[in-house]
């Protein structure tokens, strides 16, 4: 089973939610991401999402795009990301890591050299942004035989027979985007999207995760009711943006947030 | 495959817009069912006769087509070569080719029933054609443009404005034309409902350049007729300057089947293809993925877009339209580049012989006609598609000379 299945299966198992929080690395160095990572999984964090910097990040809000640039300072590379994974792994064999970003910095490295330098480095998955199943083949493939899930995203304008498409191709779980805009954006219809997870549960039994708009315990507790896992970007970037300047300071602000969210979730499960 | 024994290349891009390995959708899942809708009502209007007596209309009437072909004599005579004739988009409405393009996207906006039109613009000339044709239509329109090219093109925002345009300044990134197809399509992504976005290149995710190619076909369709009917024959080299490359396939694509006639797109050269200053992907960068498509880009080794640099804003763009990156590698098309300095000089002579102010992304491709025409013999023929006219550019260029106007 699959370090990410596995999780989805033990958090079940104590009717729990999964926490999934997002920085980008090397934001706002490389040096600090490692323990970072380490301090979410301390704070509650079931999976995390590591993204790869990437000069032009057409999905993504203001807050995302800024935490790109800071990285791409340090030319933060996709060598470098997987490097940093490796490192991680040291000390962490069991939370799952998902990198998350843009095709071109793998198109360039090759999908095979991609695969298999990430499922040396101890990833679990990818989820590639810009790339629908449409177009996925070769890189699916790629991925099937390292190993490593493929993430996609469905969106609120994605229709059934769509959907049907990405759950096909889809492993590990599936990622909704809870409105439309980009990242960062903050107005959640809850009973919208519970509607919409309905329509995906009909099609797959893979783990669903919300992403976009959760900003706060609050917002995380009241996706996490109707969700299998909560995913937390733009809130904790902004937070690694205002302390770019004591990069010490950010694990902890991290962590204070994610414990937050941790307990609200888990009170919510237990209501 | 009537046609199997006979090679053609009318029949791309393939249904998912692949044009060889290049094309294609490569957009967030967000942008899918948007992508889709534009898709089948294009595929409907495209061969609806009320659609194209309206666009045929407004392309006569609006627009001032036909554009004349000129023969450049004097220019020709100085150069000592092949005939030089021009395709004169210059006089289009708006100056510039690019009014085809926006005419034939508002108007399926406004039967697709959106009321909002969002744009993104380099050199401002996009932009000025699509808040043209908003104003024309009655629709909202926003406009996203680099913070770098406001500076860099303050008449032609003022213009947008004028037209009733609200013009955004982008501050991401390389604050240029790439951030500001970045930030239209975040905007795309959000306001989907009402928003139709008017992409003004050849680039982007199908079906936008195959449309673009479409609705800019109208050059060389006219230039094929017109250079018959004035010298009796086709045309021996078709030259045209290519930033994403619209104008370029616009006269291109009605020549492609007629294989005698040497086609070459003009990429800008910058301070020279060996500084690295430049704006030339297909002579010196590779393929990757931006912007929706696959196709040629100005990347470095991690996948990131590198910065680019051109005299001519209009060519100031890391990508290339896929069909471009297809015609290089099936060879049915050649990619050269001119240097900034070349580019002004071919601006200076057109402008002092023929008593015509290219604009400078067209001066590229009378910098390579100029070039090329003293290897031809006199009898032949080189049509170069004059895109745009030059007043746009006069600040910079009087700006080198050390004048302040």
């Amino acid at each position: 089973m699959s370090r990410i299945a596995a999780t989805f299966k033990s958090l079940r198992a104590q009717s729990r939610k999964a926490l999934i929080p997002y920085i980008t690395a090397g934001d706002p160095k490389p040096g600090i991401t490692v323990s970072v990572m380490h301090a979410m999984v301390e704070a509650g964090a079931d999976i995390i999402e590591l993204g790869i910097p990437f000069s032009d990040p057409m999905a993504d809000g203001p807050v995302i795009q800024r935490a790109s640039e800071r990285a791409l300072i340090h030319h933060t590379s996709l060598r470098d990301v997987l490097k940093m994974v490796q490192e991680f792994r040291v000390d962490n064999a069991q939370t799952p890591v998902v990198l998350m970003g843009y095709l071109n910095p793998i198109e360039v490295m090759g999908y095979e050299a991609f695969a298999a330098a990430a499922a040396e480095a101890g990833v679990d998955a990818a989820l590639t942004v810009d790339i629908p199943p449409e177009e996925a083949g070769e890189l699916l493939s790629a991925l099937n035989r390292h190993a490593l899930n493929a993430i996609f995203l469905i969106a609120p304008t994605t229709v059934g027979s769509r959907i049907e498409t990405i759950c096909k191709v889809a492993s590990g779980f599936v990622y909704y985007v809870s409105l439309k805009g980009v990242t960062g954006a903050s107005h959640l219809d809850i009973a919208g999207v519970e509607q919409k997870l309905d329509e995906i549960r009909r099609t797959t039994d893979l783990p669903i995760g919300v992403g976009f708009g959760i900003k706060d315990a609050a917002t995380a507790a009241a996706v996490s009711k109707v969700a299998d896992a909560v995913v937390v970007g733009s809130a904790l970037v902004s937070r690694v943006e205002a302390l770019a300047d004591q990069p010490d300071a950010i694990a902890p602000a991290l962590a204070r947030l994610l414990a937050e969210m941790r307990r609200a979730m888990d009170a919510q499960s237990q209501s | 495959m009537l046609t199997s024994n006979r090679k053609t290349y009318f029949n791309q891009p393939d249904e998912q817009g692949h044009f060889g390995p290049y094309g294609g959708v490569f957009v967030a899942e967000t942008l899918m069912q948007a992508l889709e809708e534009l898709r089948q009502n294009y595929e409907k209007y495209l061969h609806d006769n009320d659609f194209l007596a309206e666009l045929d209309a407004d392309l006569t009437h609006y627009v001032g087509r036909p554009s004349p072909l000129y023969h450049a004599e004097r220019w020709s005579r100085e150069l000592d070569g092949a005939q030089i004739y021009l395709k004169r988009e210059d006089l289009n409405h708006t100056g510039a080719h690019k009014v085809n393009n926006t005419i034939g996207q508002a108007l399926l906006a406004k039967r697709m029933g959106k009321t909002r039109i969002i744009a993104e613009t380099g050199a401002g000339q996009h932009g000025v054609a699509t808040a043209t044709v908003a104003a024309r239509l009655g629709l909202e329109c926003v406009v996203y443009m680099g913070a770098v090219d406001i500076v860099r093109q303050e008449a032609n925002v003022y213009r947008m404005r004028l037209l009733g345009a609200e013009v955004r300044a982008v501050e991401s990134g390389s604050k240029t034309l790439k951030d500001a197809l970045n930030e239209a399509m975040r905007d795309w992504v959000t306001n989907i409902d009402d928003t139709f976005y008017i992409i003004g290149t050849v680039a982007g995710p199908h079906p936008y350049p195959a449309m673009v190619r479409d609705f800019q076909a109208i050059i060389g369709r006219e230039a094929r007729q017109q250079v018959q009917q004035q010298a009796g024959r086709l045309p021996d080299a078709l030259v045209a300057c290519v930033g994403g490359g619209s104008n370029a396939i616009g006269l291109f694509y009605p020549f492609l089947d007629d294989e005698a006639v040497a086609i070459y797109g003009v990429e800008a050269a910058g301070d020279g293809l060996e500084t690295g200053n430049h704006a030339a992907p297909l002579c010196a960068g590779r393929p990757g993925v931006l912007h929706g498509n696959r196709t040629y880009l100005m990347e470095d080794d991690d996948g990131q877009i590198i910065e680019t640099h051109s005299i001519s804003a209009g060519l100031d763009y890391p990508g290339v339209g896929p069909e471009h990156a297809w015609l290089k590698d099936c060879g049915r098309a050649q990619y050269v580049a001119v240097t900034d300095n070349e580019a002004l000089a071919a601006f200076h002579a057109l402008t002092r012989i023929e008593g015509i102010i290219p604009a400078l992304e067209s001066s590229h491709a009378l910098a390579y006609a100029a070039k090329l025409a003293p290897t031809l013999e006199r009898e032949q023929i080189i049509l170069v598609n004059l895109s745009g006219r030059g007043d746009k550019d006069i600040h910079t260029v009087a700006a080198l000379e050390g004048i302040e106007i």
